[in-house]
């Protein structure tokens, strides 16, 4: 009687994590993705103890072989390839995220909104929507580039700091990025709203928030899910087109996709200059699907079994 | 017995394209403490429409609704919501997929905001066990129980705040019949443990003689007859449900007690004029077809029908 009792107590999310931990594909991919964490964030002792710099150049020491002191040797300017890996890595998974959490959140927001309020709301969200769906990429991308930040309220400072073009490619991805998943939600809202269990929420009085918040937003977890993780392998792809074309991560400062696309006019010299930073983009986004498989099942209960 | 909660000159209507569909047209009825009220009907009857009234799901568009003879509005619908619940047909529908059963009985509670987590539990526990469930019920998801199992979970769910008054809307319909007898029955038990109230939408007579006290008859979003269970099911009075009861399938019986009704249920987009079951009526005579017969009491015996032969046709 009493172990039934607390078994009771326990919470849905312990149920869900004792199902994501049998599911062996994800619970590798969450172990790879730690991994990648902690490789990018080894990059500050090496900088603060090892007194290393991703920025110095060393001209006589191009392409120089991995050695002792630098385990992947030097790139075409001389800096320590796995340094400049760790810290490319930063921005890159970060972007990912970012971007993929900006855009991602903004687009369950539309969708959700759209598809539980239905008529004149419904229609205005959706006409915008597709108007952000008939824009095209790169000329958007042209034109958020040549933006003059300090004219529309940004410190000097900040509009001249490295960290500025960071910032602008989160904003683009947020900005192209949103309305596939706007529209997933929304018809899985549609679909939902008018279910039994919604109604009888409504019937014990729920408003609109509570009702998103318990029964919509747990009921469309599984496809939302997907497609962020897959939106996270995009987005970092995505970084990598914008930084080639020179906006977003400007070099030196390094990103994945920035090494990458550097690499590929010496591809026939260096080549492993272009397959580690491959590798890792490629490694990553693999994770990352895997990851949200085995949340697809964690959050589905009827998996189990 | 005084009035729970109560209908007053009640319509709803939907746009479809340019024309008004009337689910319900002008319908009066009350609901007494403790009492079980059947509504039964044809499908497109305008039945689910109404109990989805009383439930507060559906805004009536003409028509006023009072509880314990207060009339409702803005202010004092929350009041109400507490003492209705509503128990879905479809029991697999009923309840959120992804919330386990304690969440799931304790809903009502929490949107509420009357308990605090550790009461809620301790609530969902002592209606898990109610309803003839296991307490380690709680902790699982609703996809490992079978129809019967649910539709108890979504009675334990509904009893949750203390209701008064229940609208069952068709709930044993999608069960197995060996189960149908046991949530009849668990029912019926709940009622006199809790003292509620019943709106028991149904279009099964059979089950409807077992539980009710009082049935209300719908006929195109139109009430035609009210009356006691007994001497309805002994002698109705309107044609329509004559010929409702004649249908009901028996065992032994021989075929045809009387005859069964002819054609189909006219499109609520477009009543006949008149009684509006007059087209399938086999006593229709010319006043029918041009002038609305009102509910009225019964000369006989307790009860009422809009028959304009209503006292002649017993």
């Amino acid at each position: 009687m009493s172990g039934s009792r607390t078994e009771a107590a326990i919470g849905p999310w312990m149920l869900r994590w004792r199902r994501f931990r049998r599911n062996r594909a994800g619970m590798a991919a969450l172990l790879v993705l730690v991994a990648l964490v902690l490789f990018v964030l080894a990059a500050f002792p090496m900088q603060i103890w090892g007194g290393m710099n991703a920025d110095a150049t060393d001209l006589f020491a191009r392409f120089d072989p991995p050695d002792a002191a630098h385990w992947l040797g030097r790139d075409e300017a001389g800096r320590d390839v796995l340094l400049r890996l760790m810290v490319g890595g930063q921005i890159s998974l970060l972007v990912g995220l970012l971007g993929t959490a900006v855009g991602g959140a903004f687009g369950v927001l539309i969708g959700i909104c759209a598809g539980y309020f239905g008529g004149k709301i419904d229609a205005l969200l959706m006409r915008f929507t597709d108007g952000m769906i008939a824009l095209p990429l790169l000329p958007l991308v042209i034109v958020m580039g040549a933006i003059d930040l300090t004219k529309i309220g940004f410190s000097r400072d900040f509009a001249h700091s490295g960290a500025v073009g960071f910032w602008r490619i989160v904003v683009v991805i947020a900005i192209v990025d949103w309305t596939a998943i706007a529209r997933l939600v929304r018809a899985a809202t549609m679909a939902l709203k008018e279910r039994d269990f919604v109604r009888s929420a409504r019937a014990s009085g729920a408003g609109a928030g509570y009702t998103m918040a318990s029964h919509i937003l747990p009921n469309i977890a599984t496809p939302v899910i997907v497609a962020f993780t897959l939106t996270v392998g995009r987005v970092i792809l995505l970084e990598s087109t914008l930084s080639f074309l020179g906006f977003g991560i400007v070099p030196p400062t390094p990103s994945w996709g920035n090494m990458l696309s550097n690499a590929q006019d010496m591809v026939i010299n260096a080549p492993a200059l272009a397959v580690y930073p491959g590798l890792l983009i490629l490694i990553t986004v693999i994770a990352v699907n895997f990851l949200g498989d085995g949340l697809q099942s964690a959050f589905d209960p009827r998996a189990e079994r | 017995m005084s009035d729970l909660f109560s209908l007053d000159n009640v319509s709803v209507q939907f746009k479809v394209g340019r024309k008004i569909l009337r689910a319900v047209d002008r319908v009066s009825l009350a609901i007494a403490e403790g009492e079980t009220l059947a509504l039964v009907g044809e499908s497109g009857s305008g039945k689910s429409t109404l109990g989805n009234v009383v439930a507060g799901l559906q805004v009536p568009t003409e028509g006023t609704l009072a509880f314990k003879g207060r009339k409702l509005d803005r202010a004092s619908w929350p009041v109400a919501r507490r003492a209705i619940q509503i128990v879905f047909q479809d029991p697999f529908g009923a309840l959120d997929p992804r919330m386990p059963v304690s969440d799931i009985i304790a809903e009502p509670l929490r949107i509420q905001g009357t308990a605090n987590a550790a009461e809620r539990a301790a609530r969902a526990a002592e209606l898990i066990e109610q309803v003839g469930l296991p307490v380690d019920a709680l902790n699982r998801y609703p996809h490992e129980f079978s129809g019967g199992q649910r539709q108890r979970i979504a009675i334990a769910r509904a009893l949750a705040p203390r209701p008064q008054l229940i609208v069952a809307d068709e709930p044993l319909s999608a069960l197995d019949v060996s189960i149908q007898s046991q949530v009849l029955n668990l029912m019926k038990d709940l009622q006199a443990a809790h003292s509620l109230s019943y709106l028991f939408i149904s279009h099964d007579l059979a089950v409807v003689n077992h539980l009710v006290d009082r049935i209300a008859v719908l006929y195109l979003g139109r009430l035609v007859e009210v009356g006691p269970r007994a001497e309805l099911f002994a002698g109705p009075a309107h044609p329509y449900t004559r010929a409702l009861l004649a249908s009901v399938p028996r065992i032994g019986a021989r075929r045809s007690r009387g005859r069964a009704i002819v054609g189909e249920m006219p499109s609520p987009l477009a009543p006949p004029p008149g009684c509006v079951f007059h087209p399938r009526c086999p006593l229709a005579q010319d006043i029918c077809r041009t002038e609305v017969p009102m509910l009225a009491p019964l000369a006989a015996r307790a009860g009422e029908a809009a028959c304009h032969f209503r006292d002649q046709v017993a």
